[in-house]
């Protein structure tokens, strides 16, 4: 999508004059949707909608065995897939570019033990471990990916059940694993510190939360902040612009202000969940 | 005050029919049968197997005599001549630009179908060839009419009117091509305060009330210095708002409706429109006003 320069200014003294082209001011959020246990077949799966930005996140798991330098250690693979439906740019490799920087950013995020404890992964140290596949597929793009991949991604974790191990078996360098049957049997992951990433969005001379697709076009540049519980995990910057260093210290306590905002209506959101609600895609 | 955030699930999604005790049109799905009997035509959607009438596309079903053609209920455009449009310039190519106008071809705007600044009647020189991407450049919008239909469906447009042209300040909002109503005009300037620019593609252009006073230019003037005044932006954003409501429903658009919806969503505050429960609210009770009108 390309704008043309009045379109621009429209939106950049918009901005400027804390109303955005939707009425909304320049913290505010638009309405989301979620859903979660969507994909029958995944360990946990989550769906989130941000206005005409669609995220679907599912889940896997494997054995495998640790990384010897962590042997106490599960893992955790993120997988994004642009899919050429969400905008024709993405057909081929086009959206490989964007697919690495999600995914690296958050393998990022997610890689501190305070952040996500892999330990609870751990199924014999230095053997077996369960490795995550979490794959993320972008449907639609409607601005702000990064929150709304965060957002979906971690739903999706809080979803995840991870099969209980009853009993492990070695037999000289064999190992046999006796993973329970039954449903009932697995178990939650803790997800409560998992985090969330907030784009603050720099127009104009002004920061902005949730660009829609028009107001990132119009933007020289973003600073994604992933943020865990309180303190800050991650820091990137997307985008050409350079920043100065005190809008970098603003956006970056815009974004943690924000990410707790957003954490905390996360939560309400996933309290509410009852079993069989099912609505699918096609309702 | 920055809004609350709301994530909502999925399962508590708010029903956006406004139908209230109305006879719904039925809807046909792909391969459904229409008519058994053959003595119809096979129109547009529609096609035959073992001697009955099938539909070939999810929409409402018209007839013309013996001819039944089913309607889209989502679909790219198809142009007819004389339609108003709203595109965006893709190309600039020899002595013509292309243009995105939601059809399944890029529409074609030829140089000779503008009016270059400086007088109906003048030729266009090579000099003028050079200065296309000064008169317009990939990524402007324009307004412009069908001029013809080619026999693969892509369109041939003309901006020969002054009030076509080049669009400067304001929004785009993109909407099913099926919902935009079609009347006598498609250039509303809204008593609220601002114009509205309903192409028959589906691109709808909302800006700052246009004054037409000095039109000599043709229309290739974008005034970049001025600054939309809070109250007209704030007009703005609400029709934008009232529009996407209205889409969400699936409620036909035209200058009455648009109005109805805006001065019904008036209790609201331009961002809380967003909210799903808010759009809904505004479009059931434009359809009720709507409804009113209709049976006096």
């Amino acid at each position: 999508m390309s704008l043309c320069e009045a379109e621009k200014t429209f939106v950049l003294h918009g901005v400027e004059e804390n109303f955005r082209v939707d009425g909304r001011e320049r913290e505010d959020y638009r309405p989301m949707e979620l859903e979660t246990d969507i994909v029958s077949h995944a360990f946990g799966s989550a769906r989130l909608r941000l206005a005409n930005t669609d995220v679907l996140v599912a889940v896997k798991i494997e054995v495998d065995a640790p990384f010897p330098e962590r042997p106490y250690e599960g893992k955790l693979d993120f997988f994004v897939d642009c899919s050429a439906n969400a905008t024709p740019d993405f057909e081929g490799r086009g959206g490989e570019e964007l697919a690495v920087q999600i995914s690296n950013a958050l393998s990022s995020a997610y890689r501190s033990p305070n952040v996500f404890d892999l330990r609870k992964l751990c199924i014999l140290k230095g053997k077996k471990c369960w490795k995550l596949y979490v794959d993320i597929l972008l449907l639609e793009c409607g601005g702000n990916l990064f929150d709304a991949v965060s957002l979906a991604v971690k739903a999706a974790l809080w979803n995840t059940q991870v099969p209980l191990v009853k009993q492990v078996d070695i037999d000289g360098n064999n190992i046999n694993l006796d993973v329970s049957d039954s449903l009932s049997d697995c178990q939650r992951m803790d997800v409560e510190k998992a985090p969330i990433m907030v784009t603050v969005c720099k127009i104009g001379e002004r920061c902005v939360v949730d660009p829609n697709a028009a107001e990132e076009k119009c933007s020289v540049g973003s600073v994604v902040v992933a943020v865990a519980g309180r303190k800050i995990s991650t820091v990137l910057q997307t985008g050409t612009g350079s920043l100065h260093p005190v809008t970098l210290l603003e956006c970056l306590t815009l974004g943690v202000k924000i990410a707790q905002r957003l954490d905390t209506a996360l939560w309400d959101t996933l309290r509410q969940i009852k079993p069989n609600q099912d609505v699918g895609f096609l309702k | 005050m920055p809004q609350k955030i709301y994530i909502r699930l999925a399962s508590h999604r708010v029903n956006t029919s406004v139908a209230v005790n109305q006879r719904h049109p039925k809807i046909f799905t792909p391969g459904e049968v229409i008519t058994t009997q053959n003595e119809f035509m096979r129109g547009h959607g529609t096609y035959e197997e073992n001697g009955e009438l099938k539909s070939s596309v999810a929409g409402v079903r018209e007839q013309v005599n013996n001819l039944i053609s089913v309607r889209p209920l989502k679909s790219r455009y198809n142009g007819e001549v004389g339609d108003v449009v709203v595109g965006r310039i893709t190309e600039v190519q020899q002595k013509r630009w292309k243009v995105e106008t939601n059809s399944r071809l890029d529409s074609v705007l030829p140089l000779s179908a503008v009016n270059l600044p400086g007088g109906e009647l003048r030729r266009r020189s090579a000099e003028d060839e050079h200065m296309m991407r000064q008169f317009l450049q990939e990524g402007d919008l324009i307004s412009a009419e069908v001029q013809s239909v080619h026999s693969d469906g892509s369109l041939s447009l003309h901006t020969r009117s002054l009030k076509y042209g080049k669009l400067a300040q304001g929004v785009l909002v993109k909407v099913f091509p099926s919902l935009i109503r079609r009347s006598k005009t498609h250039f509303h300037n809204l008593p609220i305060g601002a114009s509205v620019i309903l192409g028959n593609n589906g691109f709808i252009w909302i800006c700052p009330t246009i004054n037409n006073t000095d039109e000599s230019v043709g229309g290739f003037i974008q005034n970049l210095e001025q600054v939309v005044p809070k109250q007209e932006r704030e007009t703005i954003a609400r029709i934008r708002n009232c529009i996407l409501a209205l889409m969400q429903s699936k409620m036909l658009l035209y200058d009455t409706s648009i109005l109805y919806a805006y001065e019904e969503s008036l209790k609201y505050s331009v961002p809380e429109l967003l909210v799903p429960e808010a759009m809904v609210d505004t479009a059931v009770l434009t359809q009720q006003r709507l409804c009113m009108i209709e049976n006096e």
